[in-house]
């Protein structure tokens, strides 16, 4: 058998990456888009003037940087669950899993630009998740802030 | 989202449910990063509203349980207050209410304290 054509898995792929992000609104109101090599994903939120907390700085918002930590932490859960079941065939959108806290570190105060974090699943259990996600500007290994939660993953999840 | 008292290290910020900041579409309830902004923004407000504290501030750390879905359509009330100030860090609690009697989310924060100069 042939394998099928790369631009095919990436399409199907990708569709079902945007299909996730899509469903949720509060992703679209901040802005936050999702790049994708292979099955890694890196959330980036591109800068806006309404995402500053204190004008005097400027610096991000902490509760917008919170925010975006989570979103991040809940779409990589998602998107294993999405990822799974993308490559076994079928693309069921799959209920999101639930915070249940979420304990953020913020390191250096968020400079006037875009923002990227990546999200690390540590334990994903039946019920419970523990995920730990690490947000970055201009240098990688200079976070601005880092976060780790736990979740309500989705029945039958 | 708007402030609706503050006294000495407390504030009470709220904000109306909103089809734009729901989590997840299949219930309608609001995403818990837009009840972190709440939480954060009173707690904020909490310290510069303390009598010790200039009018700056910035989230050192915080930690956010959420204990119940918010129920769509209802109201989102935080009340942060101070519990315990320092030189340098004040300590901060916060609590989100919707209608219901039971707490939305809860959190425990540490934030800036920067203290005027004197001349």
């Amino acid at each position: 058998m042939t394998p099928e054509p790369v631009q095919v898995v990436k399409q199907r792929r990708d569709a079902a990456l945007a299909a996730l992000v899509a469903g949720v609104p509060y992703i679209g109101f901040l802005g936050i888009r999702f790049d994708r090599r292979g099955d890694e994903l890196t959330a980036i939120l591109p800068y806006q003037d309404m995402l500053i907390g204190n004008p005097m700085l400027p610096a991000l918002h902490g509760g917008v940087t919170a925010a975006f930590l989570e979103v991040a932490s809940i779409v990589e859960l998602a998107w294993q669950i999405q990822w799974r079941d993308v490559e076994a065939g079928g693309a069921p959108l799959p209920e999101l899993p639930k915070t249940i806290g979420i304990t953020v570190d913020y390191l250096r105060s968020g400079l006037p630009r875009d923002a990227y974090a990546r999200a690390r699943v540590n334990r994903s259990g039946r019920r419970y998740a523990s995920v730990h996600v690490e947000a970055w500007q201009d240098n990688r290994t200079r976070l601005f802030a880092q976060a780790t939660g736990h979740f309500l993953m989705p029945e039958g999840g | 989202m708007t402030l609706d008292e503050a006294g000495d290290g407390w504030a009470v910020l709220s904000m109306p449910w909103d089809a734009r900041l729901v989590g997840d579409p299949a219930t309608g309830v609001i995403a818990g990063g837009a009840v972190s902004v709440l939480m954060d923004t009173a707690s904020g407000a909490a310290v510069m509203s303390h009598p010790e504290a200039a009018g700056i501030t910035a989230t050192l750390d915080l930690r956010i349980d959420y204990m119940r879905p918010a129920t769509p359509g209802q109201r989102l009330r935080a009340r942060a207050e101070c519990h315990h100030v320092t030189r340098t860090v004040a300590f901060v609690r916060a609590t989100t209410f919707d209608d219901g009697e039971k707490p939305v989310a809860m959190s425990t924060g540490t934030f800036t304290v920067v203290r005027e100069m004197t001349p």
